[in-house]
């Protein structure tokens, strides 16, 4: 073909894309928020395809150490993995946001055009970042490469520039919110919401600067990572649920927000002071030994609750909801939240055992089940709530024409996630054992470990388990672009939530 | 009991207040437990000691009464052969802190055993048996820095670290900060961990 007829397949593609914008923008059954929140979701997805692929191009590095040497390697894919990761966390937290803002407030949201702007600044802003990660990756040990390439710090990688960025951005979206509660109704849900993004936003400001004492660094490091991850992510996501959990299975509000507030009260109640289980190795006083481990004892309690009443209210209406890919997802997430952060985070964090486990592949395992488990599960559910909608609130169930294809997706990346995360379980047991235990921790303990055939075997079951999740991944994208198209029954109506 | 009045336990306000008040005090408890820590960890106390550490010979050792290795400050040591004053330590440690974040380190090694896990941790790297003696050690280092792939040792593992582009002196400042992290009173972390040259 020659130049011109890519010119025009170019032409012609662009075209179709402004066409289907086009349509979409004019699609009469979402809302202006709901729109907003369409737009944060497909990026979601996006980034949640690049953490995919990154993940496994990480931990096929772990079998052969040569591939990509020195093209993209390890640091670059792991730290591609582990940003994507956090940032489609975000955009399916703000987009679910979006998506309920108008429900639960009654209100138009106010300063939408602000909303929007927003939007297209952050995944400019985005884009550019990955951008840097992949072609830049590193600069000289100096200020200039912190503001501009990478701060080389674990989870909020982002150049200072970008930080900034993100402030202005997240900033925005607070007024949206809290202006349109403000202006409309507030209910109990709003009041946590709100209440949880300016801790959520001030957190982030823990990780904006630079120290030269690694110990002060780590202890601000851990209040953005431990006290969004393990608080007010937690919450937010608390929020998100009581809503769906009203909108899916029709849960009277009263109930659903009295346990919101027991789950407030539960998370942060212990999840604050569980920060101490990150201060034991750093440098800190020895009190956070006592502190760390007892309160991160208690951190699994509301996340016990959080499955005793997801389940409760599912089986009071005898699984009677108006979407069943979602409500899988929800059940999904209770479960997935348990065990991940709850059981699996609790198997290791107390002193006497972290001893020995901490920096080795028990933190990976932990962290594969508790991210997907407690955030990736809910986004999904939104997505799929997002789909419905879209598609003009038609019936969603398992007789959906192509219905095999969101249970097929459901089995691979549950089945995945967990998959890897026991082979993670059993490479940390190995690591733990024959790193620390036996050889001491030294460099030559830590390879002797890293060699065994052991561990090894276990990195090979990740890899299967790991492509599982991918190919789940990619059929879940497929599925959400087509879902619910040409359906025409109207979907179930689930009982009024509101008493 | 009516249904419309439930139980003072079980009811929304209760509830709402309960959580008000448990994470104002759980925050409160963190913000004082901030302040105590901050104050103890800031350099050259004695859980993390000044920059000029690095002009010290640097060790680790099993402390009987608390059950757990701990640094030793010893002798007079300086790195390269040049005693610096505090100033001078600071920045040299700042440049090495500095070059650990703009190359990423902490995708692929440990700092503190936070970080990545596909490369060993570098808490006491400055005392890992690897450096063979005390007298090879500063010269190997710089070595591998500059060069990895040449001086790559891989224990077998056939995992090499790339070549990041590190200068003579931003190595220096790895160096600098290597040691002065190992000198850091990590609670006995890692654990059992035997020194180069300890005599036990």
């Amino acid at each position: 073909m020659s130049a011109t007829t890519y010119q025009d397949k170019a032409a012609a593609c662009w075209t179709g894309c402004k066409q289907s914008y086009a349509a979409f923008q004019a699609n009469p059954h979402l809302t202006g928020g709901q729109k907003l929140a369409v737009h944060y979701f497909t990026v979601a997805l996006v980034l949640f395809m690049a953490q995919l692929l990154f993940g496994l191009l990480a931990g096929l590095q772990f079998l052969f150490p040569s591939f990509l040497y020195e093209i993209l390697d390890f640091n670059v894919n792991r730290m591609v993995h582990i940003n994507a990761m956090v940032v489609w966390m975000l955009y399916g937290f703000i987009g679910s946001v979006y998506w309920f803002l108008e429900d639960e407030s009654g209100v138009q949201i106010v300063g939408l055009k602000w909303g929007q702007l927003a939007f297209w600044v952050l995944t400019g802003a985005v884009t550019l970042v990955v951008l840097v990660y992949l072609f830049i990756q590193f600069g000289a040990g100096n200020d200039t490469s912190l503001w501009l390439i990478n701060e080389g710090r674990e989870y909020i990688e982002a150049p200072r520039w970008a930080d900034i960025g993100i402030v202005v951005v997240v900033l925005t979206f607070f007024y949206n919110v809290a202006a349109t509660f403000a202006k409309g109704q507030w209910s109990g849900i709003a009041g946590v919401l709100v209440l949880d993004l300016v801790a959520l936003a001030g957190l982030y400001l823990a990780g904006m600067f630079y120290v030269t004492n690694i110990s002060v660094d780590q202890y601000w490091w851990w209040w953005v990572i431990h006290l969004w991850v393990e608080a007010t992510w937690e919450v937010l996501v608390g929020c998100i649920m009581a809503w769906s959990l009203m909108k899916l299975l029709g849960v009277r509000r009263q109930i659903v927000q009295t346990w919101l507030y027991i789950e407030v009260a539960l998370m942060f109640g212990s999840g604050i002071l569980g920060l101490g289980h990150h201060y034991f190795w750093i440098g800190t006083p020895e009190y956070w030994f006592s502190i760390g481990g007892f309160f991160s004892a208690l951190e699994p309690i509301p996340l016990v609750a959080m499955v005793v009443h997801s389940v409760y209210d599912s089986g009071v209406h005898r699984f009677k909801n108006s979407n069943h890919p979602a409500l899988a997802w929800i059940i999904a997430h209770t479960f997935g939240n348990f065990l991940g952060a709850g059981v699996w985070g609790f198997m290791h964090t107390l002193p006497q055992i972290n001893l020995y486990t901490h920096g080795t592949q028990w933190s990976a395992s932990h962290g594969h089940l508790a991210f997907f488990g407690a955030y990736a599960t809910i986004n999904i559910a939104f997505f799929y709530l997002a789909a419905q909608q879209a598609r003009g609130n038609v019936w969603m169930g398992g007789d959906l024409a192509n219905g095999w294809r969101w249970k097929a997706a459901a089995i691979l990346l549950n089945v995945g996630v967990l998959g890897m995360t026991v082979a993670l379980l059993i490479a940390g047991y190995e690591q733990s054992f024959i790193e620390r235990a036996v050889e001491g921790s030294t460099w030559a303990g830590y390879f002797a470990a890293q060699n065994h055939p052991w561990f090894m075997q276990a990195m090979v079951w990740r890899m299967v388990f790991g492509l599982m999740t991918a190919a789940g991944g990619g059929l879940l994208f497929w599925d959400l672009l087509d879902i619910g198209k040409g359906e025409q029954r109207p979907a179930a109506v689930i009982a009024n939530a509101t008493e | 009991m009516s249904e419309q009045i439930p139980a003072r336990w079980a009811s929304e306000t209760f509830w709402k207040k309960t959580a008000i008040w448990v994470t104002g005090g759980s925050f409160v408890l963190l913000v004082i437990l901030t302040f105590d820590s901050l104050a103890k960890i800031s350099a050259g106390g004695p859980r993390v000691p000044a920059f000029s550490v690095i002009n010290k010979e640097v060790g680790y050792r099993f402390d009987k009464t608390k059950q757990r290795y701990q640094p030793v400050i010893g002798d007079d040591a300086p790195l390269f052969g040049k005693t610096l004053s505090e100033e001078e330590a600071e920045k040299l440690v700042d440049l090495g802190k500095k070059t650990v974040q703009a190359k990423n380190c902490m995708n692929c090694h440990t700092l503190l055993g936070n970080g990545a896990y596909y490369a060993p941790d570098l808490t006491k790297a400055w005392l890992d048996q690897g450096w063979i003696a005390k007298e090879s050690r500063e010269q190997m280092m710089l070595n591998f820095l500059l060069d990895p792939e040449k001086n790559a040792r891989t224990f077998g593992s056939n995992r090499k670290m790339p070549n990041l582009e590190i200068t003579p002196q931003e190595a220096e400042g790895i160096v600098a900060f290597l040691k002065w992290m190992a000198s850091i009173d990590t609670n006995g972390f890692p654990h059992n961990f035997r020194a180069l040259g300890a005599e036990e």
